[in-house]
């Protein structure tokens, strides 16, 4: 495994940048995470470093090596696509085994039986391994295309939303399946998504990408308590943070500068009070089982926090709204700390 | 809009059983919501209340009238496949026009019905707008006020939100969950995904290899599951079951196993003994340094507010949902206690939910 650095690396397809100067290293053994939404420019750097679309600008370093210009085979690189792309007419141990039969990268045949059967067990799918692949259901299939990038030992893994195509229970044991192999292995790896849910649970260290711009890059914690400005404090949070004008619940003072105040459940005590001491009224408790969210109005905007299951406040409850040391934005939406 | 009472639909695919004898009735104006794993025959079940599936057995009954053999389009039902299925090459206005174009309305009456599914779609400002160039959100909303502009007596929908990412999903659920709201239609819609299911139902029939496990408001089900496959069905992370062997008699209020006692709402039937599975949602535990059950660690899973902790314990791993203000680390060994009020049991062999005074409210009241 070997650490990977990315300079200044930029992307264009004609008038689009979609890939602006990133600037982003992932450490030997560690677990990165680009998080976006779609379009953000997520794949295309998981192509640059993999070698499949050429760099406009920038460089790429795996290993202390500049591998800017080569070819993907010489990169090393472990690769799992969203749609597994698994050979129909092999079966599950031939397809596992396939990336260590290449002609390059040939191993004995001993050696390959030990490490599929290794990585079948990993999967659990070891009772599966004389199926054809098309035999597989949706889960099992995606399970084969990670095993495959998983039997060889590259100098990193790429992955582009493996899980996405899963169920949610599934997708569920994948994330802390994939974690556990990634640590077993100490594996580099750089894995993109757009769910929020797998970056946090998964990832050493988040980077949070918009527009081919790499935001902020932080370990989960950090992007959700601290994120730099709005975008970021958008993408990570069930339900997501309010974003709320300055004046429309008393916060105490303000830092110079806040235009907009960031408010996330842990942010807002939510109390029942008389009429006359409101300040926003329950408009309604979603009640998703485990996680209820409670949906308050405040003149003419929402607020949307977690409520615990049993509470006792009601729909039509008249509410107060207390902030406790939310976060705090500019008028360009950028965080404004206190006491600066 | 209409009532829909299903009597022991069955189908069978030669020797393979669809759906297996259900009833139910979604009354009208609810929005009901048949949620299982692929293959638990919620989609033919759909399927046959369309009219595109005709059952082996059983009666489909569409405002009182028995409709179990009318050919599809004698129902005035309205099928929504996946959402994002438009004409390409028509404008808003035409898209959405065209199933009253087909049935040859009038002209006039089709603009008006048009403007007005328009707004209450709020997409009325877009009418002339062609589809191409349209925003995800707003494409969907044109894929519905098609379906809506005939007014049928109820609305069908398999899947619609499944292909979307989870915040646009989160969006879309909302939004249908007030369209219904506004128009009071009658809806039945398949889904595999609990919380689209939850943040929409009046009704969920929990569904599982042709047979409904439980039918139910959706904090019924969750919180007092009939049966252990929608205890794990639901909830995400979902239900722990924590399996042992013993007997259980009326009036008793803990259970015993491997030695430690767990206080569990008050049984209300006899077991003899036998296997056991006493049932904790993850949000029921809490951390108890004097706890007799105790367990490592094993991870933890950040999310922000929360936090998911799994627990390696005698009975098996065990995930407790946690406020992130405790800070704990893989390895560390804890004890652990439940919320004995909201417990479950069940009958391990077959699934079946024991009774106990968790049943006494909420179920008839």
């Amino acid at each position: 495994m070997a650490e990977v650095r990315l300079s200044g690396i930029t992307k264009r397809f004609g008038e689009i940048t979609a890939v602006d100067a990133m600037d982003l290293t992932v450490a030997d053994g560690e677990f990165v995470v680009l998080l976006g939404p779609t379009g953000a420019g997520k794949t295309t750097t998981l192509r640059l470093v993999a070698g499949l679309e050429k760099a406009d600008a920038g460089s790429v370093h795996i290993a202390g090596q500049d591998v800017t210009a080569a070819s993907p085979t010489v990169r090393d690189v472990s690769f799992v696509f969203q749609q597994y792309s698994l050979y129909p007419h092999l079966t599950v141990y031939d397809n596992l085994a396939f990336p260590l039969r290449s002609p390059v990268r040939r191993r004995p045949e001993p050696e390959i039986r030990r490490r599929v059967a290794a990585i079948a067990e990993m999967l659990r799918i070891p009772h599966k391994l004389e199926n054809k692949a098309t035999q597989l259901s949706g889960g099992e299939m995606q399970r084969v295309a990670i095993g495959r990038a998983l039997v060889r030992a590259p100098q990193i893994y790429l992955m582009d939303e493996p899980l996405s195509s899963l169920d949610a229970k599934l997708r569920a044991e994948m994330r802390i399946e994939l974690k556990r192999i990634q640590k077993e292995l100490g594996a580099t790896l750089l894995y993109v998504t757009h769910d929020q849910i797998e970056a946090m649970t998964m990832a050493n260290r988040i980077g949070v990408i918009d527009q081919g711009r790499l935001i902020q890059v932080g370990a989960p914690r950090e992007i959700y308590e601290d994120p730099g400005n709005v975008y970021v404090a958008t993408r990570l949070g069930q339900p997501a943070i309010n974003l709320i004008p300055r004046d429309l619940i008393p916060a105490g003072s303000l830092p110079a500068g806040t235009e907009t105040i960031g408010a996330r459940t842990e942010h807002i005590r939510i109390q029942k009070v008389s009429a006359e001491r409101a300040q926003g009224t329950v408009q309604w408790i979603e009640h998703l089982g485990d996680q209820n969210h409670l949906h308050v109005t405040v003149g003419e905007r929402k607020i949307t926090t977690l409520v615990e299951p049993d509470t006792e406040l009601a729909v039509h409850d008249q509410v107060s709204l207390e902030l406790i040391d939310p976060l705090y934005f500019d008028s360009a939406g950028e965080r404004v700390r206190a006491g600066q | 809009m209409a009532e829909i009472r299903v009597e022991n639909l069955l189908k069978s695919f030669g020797d393979f059983v669809a759906v297996a004898g259900s009833s139910f009735t979604v009354a009208d104006g609810d929005f009901f919501v048949m949620l299982g794993p692929s293959g638990c025959g919620k989609t033919t079940t759909l399927r046959m209340i369309a009219g595109l599936e005709l059952p082996t057995s059983g009666a489909i009954y569409l405002d009182g009238e028995d409709v179990t053999f009318n050919r599809a389009s004698q129902r005035d039902i309205a099928f929504v496949f996946q959402l994002f299925a438009l004409y390409p090459h028509m404008n808003v206005r035409k898209n959405i026009g065209f199933p009253l174009k087909c049935i040859g309305r009038p002209r006039s009456e089709i603009r008006e019905r048009v403007e007005e599914t328009a707004r209450l779609l709020r997409i009325d400002h877009l009418l002339n707008k062609p589809v191409s160039g349209l925003a995800g959100g707003d494409r969907q909303r044109v894929a519905l006020g098609r379906a809506i502009v005939r007014r049928p007596k109820a609305f069908l929908m398999d899947e619609p939100l499944g292909t979307l990412d989870a915040e646009f999903r989160n969006l879309m659920c909302e939004e249908l969950r007030s369209l219904h709201d506004r128009i009071e239609a009658t809806t039945v819609y398949v889904t595999h995904d609990q919380l689209e299911a939850m943040s929409m139902a009046d009704k969920i029939a929990v569904m599982n290899l042709g047979h409904i496990e439980q039918f139910g408001a959706p904090q019924e089900i969750y919180d007092r599951p009939a049966t252990m496959f929608v205890a794990d069905f639901i909830g995400s992370p979902p239900m722990n079951f924590l399996r042992f062997h013993g007997a259980l008699s009326p009036g008793a209020t803990a259970v015993r196993m491997n030695g430690a006692e767990i206080a569990v709402p008050e049984l209300r039937e006899v077991r003899a003994e036998g296997e056991l599975a006493l049932g904790v949602r993850p949000e029921h535990i809490r951390f108890d340094a004097d706890s007799a059950l105790r367990g490592k660690v094993f991870e933890t899973e950040y999310l922000g507010t929360n936090q998911i902790v799994t627990v390696e314990t005698d009975h098996g791993m065990i995930k407790a949902r946690m406020r992130n203000d405790s800070r704990i680390v893989a390895g560390e060994t804890i004890g652990l206690s439940f919320l004995s009020e909201r417990l479950s049991l069940f009958e391990a062999t077959d699934g079946r939910a024991i009774k106990t005074a968790l049943f006494d409210g909420g179920r008839h009241g």
